[in-house]
């Protein structure tokens, strides 16, 4: 295949340019600050070429390493922990609702039945509701009625029904393209429901299955209000504990961007991994074909 | 005796699960938010001691000027915010709207500040705008000028936390509006052109009416998403100065939080939910009249 791609005026480029620093400035910048000792960034002269330290990274992950910094006189272990805690809830956050999203979807799209209409619609309505409205509910309900205060699956039960809505909505669009003979072939053969549902529309259906995982994840993995108000010190995730060590005054700007950087890089290796699907996921709802 | 056609149930065995979790973790605890608006309620008490208060959580509200303020700072945030992003992000979808080297890797690296936790987003404006080391200032003291307080002047503030909105989120009206661009018929561009019509031309009678349906529902799932930022503004400025930053969905972590009023929160919260749904309505709504339209026209097409 062979495109042709017309000279632009160097304007043209020098606007890309300008966007992708706009775009990649804060990134690059955090990712700088994370190198540099606190000394270092409230000095102030302009620390535009500095001697790139691990230091701040060795503070926040130091009860993980297999080596003892020398620079570390008192080990915090939360922020290892609560790496070690956010990569739990958020994995099986996404399995869960990958698995029951993918399921209700296709009965959504392929069978005719009482009240599949108004299913549709209100999974759609519920895509609304923000995650401060659900704060106090649920809040109330999983300490004094669940008694999943505090625990992993109290925090998962939340994101997995937060993230439905939009998985199932999105799965449905991708399900809807999968030639309905090919199911029907498997039938002739004599496959069950269960079997045609895992063993040929679920390969078919696989860059859906991408674009709803990266989204789960990057909620589960990046929410803050609910798993604050939700888990207790041992369960906590990577954003509750930033927020919990950013005060007023004497904020460690090394170790905080450290931090959020750690938080950050599975995200962006997603993006690079697969921004196909996210482009698609994002454009699936307002655009259509 | 009875049999069931299993033909009959597996629709609602593959729904069962989904249908049971919404139910119990989404369904419930907004219908059990209702309930708390009507109550006086502390977090140290089960729901079944709280007392019955009816409708004064509301009135309360409706009489408060600091909710008030903060219902206005929220409206005036999400039609900032959406106002800009789509005039930026129309732009530059029209403006890079060409068949250049590396379009991929452009879409990419802009959707990379959607992409990170919106903890981490406020992290990294509130390091830039640091009085004394962020990046902004710094710069313009170097140019001579004097340095903004960006976060610290109720002027300011809500300025600066637009800023950093329309950072994240311009992106993703970019994407959806340049997908919208290049799903359009090309037979009415080319026909524009042999007429002679000029760019501007093409762009404000053709492209953009064209592009409306995908750009109304793109500014509508942008306002809805408006009304739901929170942890960004939370790390910047906490609600502060003031009130000056304190959007509804923040009000109502706070009360829950530090006021320890879950009555007054659930309260909030439901009229907070109230507006997003007559949002949500309005955009199906607008979906429908569109969908009829397409079949009518498509209908008078197929007689003629």
């Amino acid at each position: 295949m062979s495109t042709t791609y017309k000279r632009q005026n160097p304007a043209f480029y020098a606007l890309i340019a300008a966007l992708i620093m706009m775009s990649l400035g804060p990134i690059i910048l955090m990712l700088s600050t994370s190198l540099q000792l606190n000394v270092d960034i409230m000095s102030d002269s302009s620390s535009f070429f500095f001697m790139p330290t691990m230091k701040n990274y060795e503070t926040v992950l130091c009860n993980v390493l297999w080596y003892t910094p020398e620079h570390v006189d008192y080990c915090n272990p939360s922020f290892a922990r609560s790496l070690g805690n956010s990569l739990i809830v958020a994995l099986v956050s996404t399995v869960i609702t990958l698995i029951v999203g993918c399921m209700a979807a296709y009965a959504l799209v392929r069978f005719r039945f009482m009240g599949r209409g108004t299913i549709s619609m209100s999974t759609l309505m519920m895509r609304m509701v923000p995650p401060a409205v659900l704060l106090v509910p649920v809040f109330g309900i999983w300490t004094f009625q669940y008694g999943l205060d505090g625990t992993f699956t109290g925090i998962v039960l939340v994101y997995v029904a937060m993230n439905l809505p939009f998985v199932i909505w999105i799965l449905q669009s991708f399900i809807i393209q999968v030639p309905i003979q090919l199911e029907e072939a498997a039938k002739m053969d004599g496959a069950s429901p269960l079997q045609v549902f895992f063993l040929v529309v679920l390969p078919v259906i696989k860059p859906g299955l991408a674009a709803a995982a990266i989204f789960t994840f990057r909620i589960a993995w990046n929410e803050f209000l609910l798993a604050n108000a939700l888990l207790d010190r041992n369960t906590r995730t990577v954003p509750v504990t930033i927020v919990n060590s950013l005060t007023e005054h004497d904020i460690d700007w090394g170790v905080i961007m450290a931090t959020g950087m750690l938080l950050a890089v599975p995200p962006i290796i997603f993006t690079f991994l697969a921004s196909k699907q996210i482009i698609t996921g994002m454009t699936a709802g307002a655009v259509k074909g | 005796m009875l049999r069931i056609n299993p033909n009959r149930m597996t629709p609602y065995m593959f729904l069962a699960p989904a249908a049971i979790i919404m139910a119990f973790a989404l369904l419930y605890p907004i219908g059990y938010m209702v309930y708390a608006s009507f109550l006086d309620w502390n977090p140290s008490q089960r729901i079944g001691e709280a007392d019955w208060v009816g409708l004064r959580n509301y009135a309360n509200l409706l009489q408060d000027e600091s909710f008030r303020e903060s219902f206005f700072v929220t409206i005036k945030f999400a039609f900032a915010v959406v106002t800009l992003e789509m005039i930026i992000g129309v732009g530059l979808a029209l403006l890079l709207d060409r068949n250049i080297r590396g379009m991929s890797m452009l879409r990419t690296i802009f959707i990379l500040p959607m992409m990170i936790a919106p903890i981490v987003v406020g992290l990294m404006w509130r390091y830039m705008y640091h009085p004394t080391v962020g990046i902004f200032n710094q710069t313009l003291k170097s140019w001579g000028f004097e340095p903004i307080p960006w976060l610290s002047d109720s002027n300011w503030s809500l300025i600066s936390i637009i800023i950093a909105d329309i950072w994240q989120w311009t992106p993703f009206i970019f994407i959806l509006a340049l997908a919208a661009l290049q799903s359009l018929p090309r037979s009415a561009l080319e026909a524009a052109r042999i007429d002679g019509a000029t760019g501007w031309q093409q762009i404000f009678y053709i492209k953009i009416p064209l592009m409306m349906p995908v750009l109304i529902v793109t500014a509508l799932l942008r306002l809805i998403d408006a009304f739901k930022v929170l942890e960004v503004i939370l790390v910047m400025t906490n609600g502060g100065p003031g009130l000056s930053t304190e959007i509804m969905s923040l009000r109502i972590a706070r009360t829950a939080s530090e006021f320890r009023e879950l009555g007054v929160a659930a309260a909030m919260s439901n009229l907070l939910l109230l507006l997003l749904f007559v949002l949500t309505v309005g955009m199906f709504i607008y979906n429908k009249i569109q969908e009829n339209r397409a079949a009518r026209i498509r209908k008078v097409a197929e007689e003629a």
